[in-house]
């Protein structure tokens, strides 16, 4: 296992480099240079040729931006050891500060989604298995594959239509996660409040991800069951109950554990939309905003440290996948 | 000195046989997929409505006698005494004649003294905040999403299918090399560095194109390095080898025809979800740049309007970004199954 481990955390090394040098071009993509920018936005005006070539030079100082490259992804490494995103070019606050505060509501959302993806998934997914291309689990598979192909957009849309106040039901609010003034309630209060907020944007956000798990949760368990060992279960005269449960369900939750991974950079993507929708100041409605105002150094604060979550995620999804299946670690 | 070798020893003819016939097997399961096939025929509609866009909505008759002058498709030619002529306000004199698509308006001229009507006999779905009509918008929308559905999956393709073949043929370091740079690409989450890159660049649907179809690649490339990593040790591979084609001609000829399989259904996919992610570009704003009509962008903008009751701006265009990715995920599932020879019957 320790071996395993090290062999692992070596690997990130390269991907890290990787990381950095696609976000070092995601840099260079800019029109014009960011320091251009910042200048017109200190002055509100369109007329870049009357800043004073003196604070054009200081800027590009500042940004390393007249330097040759390599010294450039040097500085630009440099500042990603150190977690400094520079400040925000809106509100000249740190832009790990902004990130700080945001973060949290995003991953609040998004591990409570993911739990619930594979709470209801997995039981869905053994129910339409083991009674494969029978009338239930026909129907299960075509519902799940509708669900799997509706926009989250669309659908965020429609609820808030129908369930948000407008002209129909008016049973969850539409705005933000908490109502005003929910600082001073009882935490049981509190919490109903909180939940109640999240109830729209969670299910938008867990119904596609369901659809994909179920699907994979139900493939997985009818390979496993076709193998020799459950026949040999089966001939020793376990309950279907046990052969399942016990001995079928274990083996074929090995590779969904480790689209634990793959789907947390999907859903962090998926919550630029729903937190836009919902107006929930997280991660997603922060880069929204940064990049509608061109904000560069939230931008580019948001893109690293969601990279570099998605990265934990990926190990953290190796690793359980080395804990559960000792085949791999002796590969 | 290779053609001569080509038809002797390696199995090319006989190749080309079994594909037809494992194509025909393919067909034949898929004739059996009722909704499989209603998907494609579904998908053959939309491309149809997509290609012949004009015809079906325009703000020009496709054929028009005026004053005594013959018209043939004003619709899509430019005439130069019809230019800046507007057909709605036009009152047909005696002999004149003018046959109108069945949706006689064009999707960006807006008429603000019909804004947000609700769908009725004139406009069948509705207009937008500008008074266009929403259905003229949805037909020229839907160039808009299978177009880069198309582009973005084929640039796709064209990555994923090299790098995966080169991987998975090479092996050893160029395979580890490439696997890193898969994992590099997974790791970020695609739909942020899509918005960054398409938020710097100038708005246009050549750059949305191109971003989907750069990050969309990593799939495919593994599949076809996992079909490569069973095919390299076949004796036929060990054939064409050993009359010592170059490597190039192995990859290209011999080898990666018979990895392609896995690899349109996956494609299938991936047209499904690069209109997703066009649509959701779209409706936060970084679609391809006004007046462009897209899916995505009329739903964005039925947002504003929600509160007024403007049900037809989210039900219809949601509506058809629904159909067209379920279509095209039905078609992917249907050919899986029909290739799959478990499920062969």
């Amino acid at each position: 296992m320790k071996a395993y481990l090290i062999r692992r955390l070596l690997l990130v090394i390269p991907t890290l480099i990787g990381i950095t040098m696609i976000l070092f071009c995601v840099i260079q993509l800019a029109p014009g240079s960011p320091v251009l920018l910042r200048l017109q936005k200190m002055q509100g005006a369109m007329g870049s040729e009357s800043v004073p070539q003196e604070i054009i030079e200081q800027t590009q100082k500042l940004y390393g931006l007249d330097k040759p490259l390599p010294v450039q992804y040097a500085l630009w490494v440099k500042r990603l050891v150190t977690l400094d995103f520079g400040t925000s070019y809106k509100d000249r606050r740190p832009v790990l500060d902004k990130i700080a505060e945001a973060l949290p509501i995003t991953l609040q959302l998004n591990l409570i989604s993911i739990f619930l993806v594979y709470v209801i998934s997995v039981p869905i997914g053994v129910y339409s298995a083991t009674r494969p291309r029978s009338a239930p689990d026909a129907i299960i598979t075509f519902f799940l594959f509708v669900l799997y192909s509706l926009p989250t957009f669309w659908v965020a849309m429609l609820l808030i239509f129908f369930l948000g106040g407008g002209q129909h039901l008016n049973w969850f609010p539409i705005y933000g996660i908490s109502s005003l003034g929910a600082d001073q309630m009882p935490w049981s209060q509190w919490l109903l409040d909180r939940l109640w907020h999240m109830a729209l944007p969670l299910f938008c956000l867990t119904y596609a991800g369901l659809a994909s798990i179920s699907r994979f949760a139900r493939a997985g368990l009818i390979d496993v069951v076709r193998q020799d060992y459950i026949r040999t279960a089966r001939a020793y005269g376990f309950s279907e109950r046990v052969v399942i449960l016990k001995y079928a369900l274990r083996n074929s939750l090995i590779p969904i554990i480790t689209l634990i991974g793959t789907l947390l950079p999907s859903l962090l993507g998926g919550s630029v939309i729903i937190e836009q929708i919902f107006s929930i100041p997280g991660m997603g409605r922060l880069a929204f905003e940064a990049m509608l105002s061109r904000d560069y150094p939230v931008v580019m604060g948001i893109l690293t440290t969601s990279a570099l979550l998605t990265l934990v995620g990926l190990i953290i999804s190796d690793i359980l996948y080395a804990i559960v299946d000792p085949r791999i670690r002796f590969e | 000195m290779s053609a001569a070798v080509d038809t002797s020893i390696t199995p090319d003819a006989s190749a080309r046989r079994r594909k037809q016939s494992y194509w025909r097997i393919v067909l034949r399961q898929y004739r059996g997929n009722v909704l499989g096939i209603a998907a494609f025929l579904l998908l053959v509609l939309f491309g149809a409505v997509a290609l012949f866009a004009p015809f079906i909505a325009a703000g020009a008759p496709f054929y028009l006698v005026m004053d005594g002058n013959t018209y043939v498709f004003p619709n899509i030619l430019d005439y130069a005494d019809l230019r800046g002529f507007q057909f709605d306000r036009w009152q047909p004199r005696e002999n004149d004649v003018a046959l109108w698509p069945p949706v006689p308006f064009d999707p960006n001229r807006s008429d603000l003294r019909n804004r947000l009507a609700p769908p009725d006999r004139v406009h069948w779905l509705g207009t937008d905040d500008r008074g266009r009509d929403v259905l003229s918008r949805l037909v020229w929308g839907s160039r808009v999403s299978i177009s880069i559905g198309f582009v973005a999956v084929g640039i796709s393709l064209a990555i994923g299918v090299v790098l995966g073949s080169i991987a998975g043929y090479y092996g050893g370091v160029i395979d580890s090399i490439i696997l890193r740079l898969i994992e590099i690409v997974l790791t970020f989450p695609t739909f942020f560095l899509i918005l960054a890159v398409i938020a710097f660049l100038p708005p246009s649907i050549y750059s949305i194109m191109i971003v989907i179809g750069l990050l969309g690649w990593t799939g495919i490339a593994r599949l076809v390095r996992g079909e490569f990593l069973k095919l390299r040790d076949s004796d036929f591979c060990t054939a064409a080898r050993a009359s010592g084609l170059s490597d190039a001609r192995i990859i290209f000829r011999h080898l990666l025809p018979n990895a392609l399989t896995p690899v349109w259904v996956s494609a299938t996919f991936g047209v499904a979800g690069a209109i997703l992610v066009e649509s959701s570009l779209s409706f936060l704003g970084f679609g391809p740049p006004p007046p462009t009509p897209s899916w995505g962008e009329i739903l964005a903008q039925s947002q504003s309007y929600l509160h007024r009751g403007a049900w037809w701006l989210v039900v219809y265009p949601g509506l058809a970004i629904f159909v067209t990715v379920t279509a095209f995920n039905l078609v992917g599932e249907g050919l899986r199954d029909a290739m799959d020879p478990r499920l062969r019957q």
